[in-house]
């Protein structure tokens, strides 16, 4: 056992330092990397596409503008992987399906992949993902499912659940996952790692494969709140090649990070969020609100109301997209996917046009809460990772399918665009569990300071999954 | 305020998707049938929780979602 760091564990921030001072060289880091995903990854089936000459090429091309005195950014040889609906150079951009992966490689990379490697960064795969990304599982009959780092034989989480897993099982310190009514936040909860889904167009989505366009955001993974505010700050700024991303200028996360919450008001999420979900759900609430002092709570109001509306929203738009897939390879979907788009595409219309004037009524609503609220905390999923393949659980004694129903406290918050950052929760020696750090539009920085202040004090942790075989 | 959820009849939703598939062009298997008129079942009822809940005409979609 070498005396020197795991540099394919280390932080992200750690890296960057160690990088930026000559401490490591970028290949170390990439070759330590490398050979932990070739060690660990079997088991964990995190990883559709290692790109090991490809991220080879590029370390070396960092230590050469090292060595010419040359700055190399804020994520300076950090090892970052994209779940496979990002645009990676080369590379078929199969978002999880089997039609998708024979179209041509992409020409180049998507706008979030130039941005973390422009930041010094250095790209080392493409992970699995539910197919299309409508999943809450990360199951995939294509490429097989992805395992729960910290217990096999349960679910990762989905769609990004390769993103949680690989960032769990410390392949990679940081991964790029997209969320359209919950697959940053479950995998996260599920996987115990830390996510961030942004506002509704804070980050680009150009260069990546679209679900429901009006719903879909795109977002990062850590296992720390440091490393997803660096990782984050390094993704903002406008792009006119999204429609709906923002023209407002970055805003970074990280000089407030240490800030606290004692200028905060920070309320739990009763009625809707505190129901229909397993205890241990709730009592990981309450292990947060106790370690931020929070006593008081609010209502979201017509939340269920907000998650049947985005439900409507994600299965129509999501079958007009797909149409002529469904029409001329049905056969070739995953059946779970397949049959949810089928009746999707046969949605009347004016149900789909009240869902959107719903959104808006409920998105006025819910803003007039964050008039005496900054933060709101609610569950991330109703329990902890399911086994795999299972397809019933019961909640509040009724029996439901597992993979409608995991998103159930995530879709009524990213309907109207709110950012969230979800921190992982270690009850007890058991499986972790996700809370939902909610705050108003463009103000992640609230969720990331919270999260960081939860984590300094010991009530929140990432650690990386102990897997058998790994040293 | 109004709850219609409840009330609203199933419609035939079987005869609906056999129609439905016809008119968007689709080849439905039957061995795919059941699962799809399934979901139908819960959109349906989605759309009739939201559809339950009155709002003001002038309330414009939010088609995409401006923060």
């Amino acid at each position: 056992m070498s005396a020197l760091p795991d540099w394919s564990l280390a932080p992200a921030a750690d890296i960057a330092r160690a990088v930026s001072d000559g401490t490591v060289e970028v290949r170390e880091v990439v070759a330590a990397a490398l050979a932990r995903i070739a060690r660990i990854d079997p088991a964990v089936n995190s990883f559709t596409d290692i790109l090991g000459a490809r991220a080879i090429a590029r370390a070396a091309a960092l230590d050469a503008a090292r060595a010419r005195g040359e700055a190399l950014g804020p994520l300076a040889g950090v090892p970052f992987a994209v779940k496979n609906l990002f645009d990676v150079a080369g590379l078929p951009t199969r978002a999880g399906s089997r039609i998708n992966r024979e179209r041509a490689p992409a020409a180049r990379d998507a706008a979030l992949v130039r941005r973390l490697e422009a930041a010094g960064a250095v790209l080392v795969g493409a992970l699995a993902m539910g197919e299309y990304a409508y999943d809450f599982t990360g199951e995939n009959v294509h490429d097989g499912n992805t395992r729960n780092p910290h217990a096999l034989g349960h679910m990762s989480g989905g769609s990004s659940g390769g993103s949680g897993a690989a960032v769990a099982a410390g392949l990679v310190p940081v991964a790029l996952a997209s969320d359209t009514n919950g697959s940053i936040r479950v995998p996260s909860a599920f996987c115990g790692c830390f996510g961030l889904k942004p506002t509704y167009g804070r980050l680009s989505r150009a260069g990546s494969f679209p679900f429901v366009g009006s719903l879909d955001h795109l977002g990062p993974m850590a296992r720390s709140s440091r490393d997803l505010a660096l990782a984050y700050d390094a993704l903002q700024g406008p792009d006119p090649e999204d429609p709906a991303a923002t023209s407002r200028p970055a805003e970074p996360a990280l000089p407030d990070l240490d800030r606290g919450i004692a200028d905060l008001r920070i309320a739990v999420a009763g009625g809707y969020f505190a129901n229909r979900g397993d205890p241990e759900a709730f009592a990981a609430v309450a292990r947060v609100a106790g370690a931020l002092g929070v006593t008081g709570s609010v209502e979201i109001p017509e939340a269920a109301r907000a998650r049947a509306a985005a439900y409507l929203i994600t299965a129509a738009e999501g079958a007009a997209l797909h149409l002529d897939r469904l029409r001329e390879r049905a056969g070739d979907f995953d059946p779970a996917v397949r049959d949810r788009l089928l009746a999707g595409a046969m949605l009347p219309a004016p149900f789909v046009e009240r869902a959107q004037r719903f959104r808006r009524w409920y998105r006025d609503a819910v803003l007039d809460l964050f008039r005496e609220v900054d933060v709101i905390l609610a569950p991330a999923t109703p329990c902890r990772a399911p086994r795999s393949g299972q397809t019933s659980f019961v909640l509040d004694g009724v029996a439901l399918p597992v993979r409608a129903n995991l998103g159930l406290f995530t879709q009524p918050l990213s309907f109207i665009g709110l950012p969230v950052v979800a921190v992982p929760v270690w009850l007890d020696d058991g499986l972790p569990l996700g809370v939902q750090v909610v705050a108003a539009p463009w103000n992640e920085s609230l969720c990331l300071r919270v999260a960081h202040h939860l984590e300094r004090a010991g009530a929140v942790r990432a650690p990386v999954a102990a897997l058998e075989g790994a040293p | 305020m109004t709850d219609h959820a409840a009330d609203m009849p199933m419609p035939d939703l079987d005869a609906y998707a056999a129609s439905a598939a016809s008119v968007l062009g689709l080849a439905l298997d039957p061995a795919w049938t059941e699962a799809v008129v399934a979901n139908l079942r819960v959109l349906h009822a989605a759309a009739a929780l939201v559809g339950g809940f009155p709002l003001p005409d002038a309330t414009e979609a939010a088609p995409v979602y401006a923060a």
